[in-house]
């Protein structure tokens, strides 16, 4: 299946893990469909397999067995396994990650960590988008700042600009506030929504805040590795 | 925008202190590694300009040690052998023959000399034919002796300075009480006739109170076989030839200890600058893992993370090279003096010969050992897997 209003469609997706003489069905046979601009929460208790779901989803991860179409293209099938690199490509065409630690350089300033995917990978005309996203994400007067010296609210929307720099389909989220305030994790959820709003970005977000789950358009329960719609 | 250069220029200044270790580090070996090729290069072509400089190819002397006679060759020396001058005669007609000179080497204890005395090395040299020998000496003052008998003296550059003389003083042959007159003094040559005193060899025979000579100094003509007349001058009585080639290869046997010493200090200088490398290097990759897996996420591909830590290590190389050499540069003249005090014999001018070539040389071989010390650490960054680098972080 595929089409234009599709971004992304996983069948019978499943990771096994094993420890041992034990196997873990971290990710049991899910099925879903996510279409384009959508903003969908994945919400679970921990250990339910929702960000090793999502890692499939993003192409971090390669499933035991099941299937996975992104923006009409074929990723996984077939007992297909990608390897790094190629799992390296579709990433970069497609995906942008922002997680619970920024994991921002700490030698370079906003804009230089903003601007390093485009060091590695570089679409076309993405050279203005560095100073657009710092403006979008009001970071103008931060722009040339350490991490250090700036607020954790902020180090997240200098991960987010550095996650759109290269203007993916998807923008993948696991736990983007994990790590902050309540009244940063508002901000943050603001950003998302907007974003998600003003540009039609897919956003794939895994959370443990109820609240901030409540602000994507779908919301997925993870339970013992199955996603049921909420 | 920024490059990788930059971003793995940057990395480097995470860790100041770590990073500066290991860059003296490398500047030590470096350094090391440039002043002992310098040195290899320095001593040879002093050496050789010594030998040259001294305006003869072969020498006669009588029959003894090889070491004395080299010794003898360059400074003097003691325990002198005498020789007829007649021979001089004879082996003048040698066809091979171009110049040939008497040389008297006289050595007298002068308690004056630096603290509790040293030697002073009397030449006693034939006005007529050593000059010719020499056609490279200039003088600072004065010139050669009046005639053969004078009671005159030419003093070498550094004999004059040490005993602060000027054409016109007087000067006490010790042991002997003779007085002589300085009439001329030479500039300096880098060679050891700076520290020479030179008499017409009949005033230092009569001084001496012989009519022997100890060498006699043969300038070959040009294309002459030099092995032939030695063949020939062996057949004299009692008398043993010592060649340029001979006393160049008798000095390099004689620092051949010290230089394989002072080249095993250097590789193992290099060795231990290059685990250093790597440990940095790899200290940082392990300590990165997470930033390396964001890299990666980011589009990064492999061979992007690999020459990133392949680039640290690069920087890395090229300063603490580019340092190395210049610390060398600088200390070129203190290296001379620690080596003269190690070897056994040092020629004249500068023991420690540095230029670009040998610079860039020397850059070569650190950056490439450095390249391939960070192989590893660059490999095991470049196999870094995102989801795993993610996990690694205790979440």
């Amino acid at each position: 299946m595929s089409g234009n209003g599709i971004s992304l469609e996983a069948r019978e997706l499943t990771r096994v893990y094993r420890m041992g003489s034990e196997e873990i069905r971290a990710v049991d046979g899910v099925s879903l469909t996510i279409g384009r601009g959508e903003f969908v929460s994945f919400v679970g208790p921990s250990g339910s397999g929702k960000t090793t779901l999502v890692n499939l989803l993003g192409c971090l991860d390669n499933p035991t067995s099941g299937e996975l179409h992104l923006a009409g293209r074929s990723i996984f099938g077939s007992g297909h396994i990608l390897s790094e690199k190629d799992l390296t490509r579709v990433r970069r065409e497609l995906f942008g990650y922002i997680f619970q630690n920024f994991y921002l350089i700490p030698t370079l300033t906003v804009r230089e960590n903003v601007a390093l995917p485009l060091a590695f990978y570089r679409k076309p005309e993405t050279e203005e988008e560095v100073d657009r996203l710092i403006g979008m994400l009001g970071l103008e007067q931060r722009r040339n700042h350490l991490p250090r010296q700036i607020s954790g609210g902020e180090m997240q929307r200098v991960a987010i600009a550095r996650a759109l720099v290269n203007r993916p389909e998807i923008l993948l989220a696991d736990e983007p506030t994990g790590n902050l305030d309540t009244k940063r994790t508002e901000e943050i959820g603001e950003v998302l929504q907007e974003l998600n709003r003003s540009r039609g970005l897919t956003i794939v977000m895994v959370t443990h805040n109820p609240g901030l789950a409540r602000l994507g358009e779908r919301i997925v329960e993870m339970r013992d590795g199955r996603a049921f719609e909420a | 925008m920024i490059t990788k250069f930059q971003v793995a220029y940057r990395n480097l200044l995470r860790k100041k202190m770590r990073t500066l270790l290991t860059l003296v580090g490398i500047m030590l070996s470096s350094w090391v590694l440039v002043s002992l090729l310098g040195f290899n290069r320095g001593y040879e072509r002093s050496l050789n300009h010594d030998i040259e400089n001294m305006g003869y190819q072969l020498m006669v002397m009588a029959k003894g040690c090889p070491y004395e006679a080299a010794t003898m060759m360059l400074q003097g020396g003691t325990g002198l052998r005498y020789i007829d001058q007649t021979m001089v005669d004879s082996i003048a007609k040698e066809p091979e023959v171009d110049k040939i000179t008497p040389i008297l080497m006289q050595a007298f204890f002068d308690p004056n000399k630096g603290d509790g005395g040293g030697i002073a090395g009397y030449y006693g040299v034939d006005p007529a034919t050593f000059p010719g020998m020499k056609p490279f000496f200039r003088f600072r003052q004065g010139g050669w002796f009046r005639d053969e008998t004078a009671a005159e003296a030419v003093m070498g550059y550094e004999a004059a300075e040490l005993e602060q003389r000027e054409v016109g003083d007087m000067i006490i042959v010790p042991e002997k009480n003779v007085t002589l007159k300085v009439v001329g003094i030479l500039e300096r040559t880098g060679t050891q006739d700076d520290g020479t005193i030179f008499v017409p060899l009949k005033t230092l025979q009569k001084i001496a109170a012989t009519d022997k000579i100890t060498t006699i100094g043969i300038k070959l003509k040009k294309d002459a076989d030099s092995a032939k007349l030695e063949a020939e001058l062996y057949k004299l009585p009692d008398v043993q030839v010592v060649s340029f080639t001979q006393v160049k290869q008798t000095i390099m046997k004689l620092i051949s200890t010290a230089r394989v010493m002072v080249f095993s200090v250097a590789v193992i200088a290099i060795l231990i600058a290059m685990v250093g490398v790597v440990n940095t290097i790899l200290m940082s990759v392990l300590e990165q893992q997470q930033e390396i897996g964001i890299l990666k996420t980011m589009g990064a591909m492999p061979g992007d993370i690999f020459r990133l830590v392949w680039t640290e290590t690069l920087i890395f190389c090229g300063c603490g090279g580019v340092a190395g050499i210049g610390l060398a540069f600088v200390l070129a003249r203190m290296t001379d003096i620690l080596m003269r005090r190690i070897l056994p014999y040092a020629p004249g001018g500068g023991l420690v010969a540095i230029d670009l070539r040998l610079a860039l040389l020397t850059l070569t071989v650190i950056v490439t050992v450095g390249l391939a010390s960070g192989i590893y650490p660059a490999w095991k960054a470049g196999r870094v897997r995102p989801l795993e680098s993610i996990r690694s972080d205790g979440r």
